[in-house]
């Protein structure tokens, strides 16, 4: 069993939880996720890590409930636990691999949408803490929805935006991102961008006018996470890539967004599509035809 | 008085019947049959059989004690040398094994080895008899990565000569391909694959699940930081294959792996379990080996009409006759000689048929079976809404790439002696699909047999050295 030392509501459906893990704590890194299992009936969940602790031997997760294992899992409290908890899964950010002096030469912009704002998080930490300050732009739809925000200002240069401007900037990131380069005089060497499907695919349409190079962390459907049922394929370029093993980040200028958003619905419930809408309604430009948001 | 040259038959559900549940297909033997069966071996002296087990069972011996009507002692016979019995009965090709070498089928049926097996393993079962566990404590510690069929009898053996044994499995259940990949209708999964699990369990092994090697630990530190002096690594077969036809990204195509998992792993067929899957009307599985057979007829029991689409003929189909032979008997339409050129989509992503081409054989190719050719302008379509690619697997990189000094060969397969499991790396042995890429379960517990022994040569060996 995996016991839960914090477990936090953020925003409205938007849950928090440190994990006593040691081996995944101990090996972790930056872009890697975790697969969670509340119970013996529960699905396999894949969750990007948000935060670690290598000495306290802990690992955070952020999460939104969509469907009935996510459900089950937001009514853990403080003191219960999981019944598995695997990782890290996953390549870790190209990032940690990358010279430090190499990485202060570049001027490195980090678009965070909704819940992915917590995967964000790592990558903006570690590079920080490597002398590297980096811009963020955090997109949510509402003031309310906007988590983390105290701990990213620790670590880079943070813009705010909200789709109803009830907060910050109004509109959505990528509104925020044309400001910052055409009215503001920000250039960017490299973007990395993770947030609902759909802002991905409209920040690298974006990222692709402006020539920066952007990587998206993808979260397509997984089973077993570790390279075996091949769910969670995806087509970068003319390549089918596995998401749990040659991800989860990818060249996001490849990735066929419309396909891997048709894939994501495959088992999307009736539930799950009024979640989706919820959550993408106001960011969503239509087209995608099934998180609901064009309805 | 019975043929003797006809084995007793083994009682099966009814094939209308057990189409429509994950109930066990076969009942086999009771206790009478189980006697009547034995008393058929001749008890060679130079037991074929024997030869042809990849584990080395004393099969006349064992089969001697249940003709005498000693089961607990048969029991001891077969766990002398097998640490799954229960599973063997069941998944074994024995066709091509044991029973293919039993003098018996020169002249009629040969002894049902496999039946006999089953039978004396679920009566061991039955009568809380578990194997016998070691009398000595080495206090030594060995790693075992991947709780399969190769892990759990590299692991009982080495267990039952005294070493202290961990076994780290990825998922959160151990059994491997026993747990994720075979249905339940051939290997019930708590009445005895659990039972299998707990036997290895009872000789001293523990097993930590949710521990990913190359990932949450590496086989390095497990040496050089956890104490342990020697690893075995069974960790399977990998990623699944896929034809590389258009159409194969939509929605509705998926691996046998995927599908399987789901429905055996996580139980996606009960509805209490949350998994969701795709049971699909219509359902194309690609494919002709044990896994696409399980496929297919898991299919069939979530509701689907399932055709089975092979390139070659019958005759080289790589499933156990068994398998082919229950598949069809449950109504499975077979195209053989027939290969998918396209899988058609609908205007919204989902699978609406696939195109296929009719093939013939022409000259042996390098696996010595005759080479499918396309027969030209032979094209059509089959109406379906799933396609399950059953094409088998190409290895998982994580430990290869993880693990410093582990050579690999240009299929990407760990290579390791078939002899005793040696790898490139001291101290590391191999076995099973990791090295073999995919095969069958007893072939992977014949390599965890070998890399036990091979390990407890090495850590003997090492200890005359201080």
């Amino acid at each position: 069993m995996y016991k839960i030392l914090e477990s936090e509501k953020l925003a409205d459906n938007i849950y928090s939880m440190i994990v006593e893990a040691p081996r995944v704590a101990k090996h972790c890194e930056p872009g890697q996720f975790i697969i969670a299992k509340v119970d013996e009936v529960s699905e396999r969940i894949p969750l990007t890590i948000c935060d670690y602790d290598r000495e306290a031997g802990t690992v955070r997760i952020v999460f939104m409930p969509i469907g009935a294992s996510t459900m089950k899992m937001k009514l853990l409290k403080t003191g219960d636990a999981f019944q598995d908890f695997v990782g890290p899964l996953g390549r870790p950010s190209d990032l940690i691999g990358t010279p430090v002096e190499e990485l202060k030469k570049k001027s490195i912009l980090f678009i965070a949408g909704g819940v992915g704002t917590a995967p964000v998080y790592p990558q903006v930490k570690w590079l920080h803490e490597h002398g590297v300050t980096a811009d963020a732009i955090i997109g949510a739809k509402t003031k309310d929805l906007v988590i983390l925000e105290e701990q990213f200002k620790e670590v880079c240069n943070l813009y705010v935006t909200t789709d109803d401007g009830s907060y910050m900037r109004k509109g959505m990131v990528t509104a925020c991102l044309d400001d910052l380069v055409h009215k503001e005089g920000k250039s960017y060497d490299l973007c990395i961008a993770i947030g609902p499907m759909i802002m991905m695919k409209f920040v690298c349409k974006m990222t692709k006018e402006l020539g920066i190079p952007t990587v998206v962390s993808m979260n397509p459907i997984m089973v077993d996470g570790t390279g075996m049922c091949g769910a969670c394929r995806v087509m970068v370029g003319d390549e089918v890539k596995f998401a749990c093993v040659d991800g989860p980040e990818f060249d996001g200028h490849l990735i066929d967004f419309d396909q891997a958003m048709q894939r994501q619905a495959m088992y999307r419930t009736e539930e799950g599509r009024a979640k989706l809408k919820q959550e993408e309604a106001e960011t969503h430009h239509g087209g995608c035809g099934h998180c609901g948001g064009d309805e | 008085m019975a043929d003797v040259l006809k084995r007793v038959p083994v009682r099966e559900q009814d094939p209308a019947e057990r189409a429509k549940n994950f109930e066990e297909v076969c009942l086999g033997y009771n206790r009478e049959e189980a006697v009547e069966e034995a008393v058929r071996c001749l008890h060679c002296k130079n037991a074929k059989c024997i030869q042809g087990c990849p584990v080395s069972i004393n099969i006349p011996d064992f089969v001697a004690e249940v003709k005498e009507g000693n089961i607990e002692k048969a029991y001891q016979v077969i766990s002398e040398s097998s640490a799954l019995p229960a599973v063997c009965g069941r998944v074994c090709p024995q066709e091509s094994q044991c029973e293919g070498k039993c003098i018996r089928g020169i002249k009629g049926d040969p002894v049902s080895i496999g039946k006999l097996e089953r039978f004396v393993a679920d009566w061991a079962k039955e009568n809380g008899i578990r194997p016998k566990t070691a009398e000595t404590k080495l206090g030594r510690k060995v790693a075992v990565i991947g709780a399969g069929p190769a892990g759990l009898t590299c692991a009982g053996d080495l267990a039952k000569l005294g070493y202290d044994v961990t076994i780290f499995e990825a998922l959160h259940k151990a059994g491997g391909v026993l747990s994720y990949g075979i249905p339940e209708f051939r290997l019930p999964k708590s009445r005895v694959v659990d039972e299998e699990i707990e036997n290895v369990k009872s000789l001293g092994v523990k097993i930590e699940t949710n521990v990913i090697i190359g990932k949450s630990v590496t086989i390095d530190e497990l040496l050089k930081e956890e104490g342990y002096e020697a690893v075995f690594i069974g960790s399977g077969a990998g990623l699944p294959m896929f034809m590389g036809i258009p159409g194969e990204t939509a929605n509705g195509v998926m691996s046998a792996n995927e599908f399987l998992t789901r429905n055996n792993l996580m139980k996606a067929y009960l509805d209490e379990y949350d998994t969701p899957i795709r049971k699909g009307q219509k359902v194309a599985v690609v494919g002709g080996g044990n896994v696409a057979m399980d496929a297919a007829r898991t299919a069939l029991r979530l509701g689907a009409e399932v055709h089975v689409i092979y390139r070659r003929s019958e005759a080289e189909l790589p499933a156990r006759q068994e398998e082919v032979h229950h598949a069809k008997e449950e109504g499975i339409d077979f195209q053989l000689l027939t290969n998918p050129t396209e899988i058609l989509v609908d205007d919204k992503g989902w699978v609406k048929g696939i195109r296929c081409i009719r093939m013939e054989l022409g000259e042996p190719d390098a696996s010595g079976r005759r080479r499918p050719v396309e027969i030209p302008d032979s094209e059509f379509e089959i109406e379906v809404d799933t396609v399950i690619m059953s094409l088998g697997t190409t290895p998982n990189p994580l430990i290869s790439s993880t693990t410093y000094g582990l050579d690999v060969n240009r299929r990407k397969c760990i290579i390791a002696d078939e002899e005793n499991g040696k790898t490139s790396k001291e101290g590391v042995y191999a076995g099973g699909d990791a090295v073999t890429g995919a095969a069958t379960v007893i072939l992977a517990m014949g390599a965890g047999k070998a890399a036990a022994r091979g390990i407890h040569e090495y850590l003997a060996a090492k200890n005359d050295l201080y």
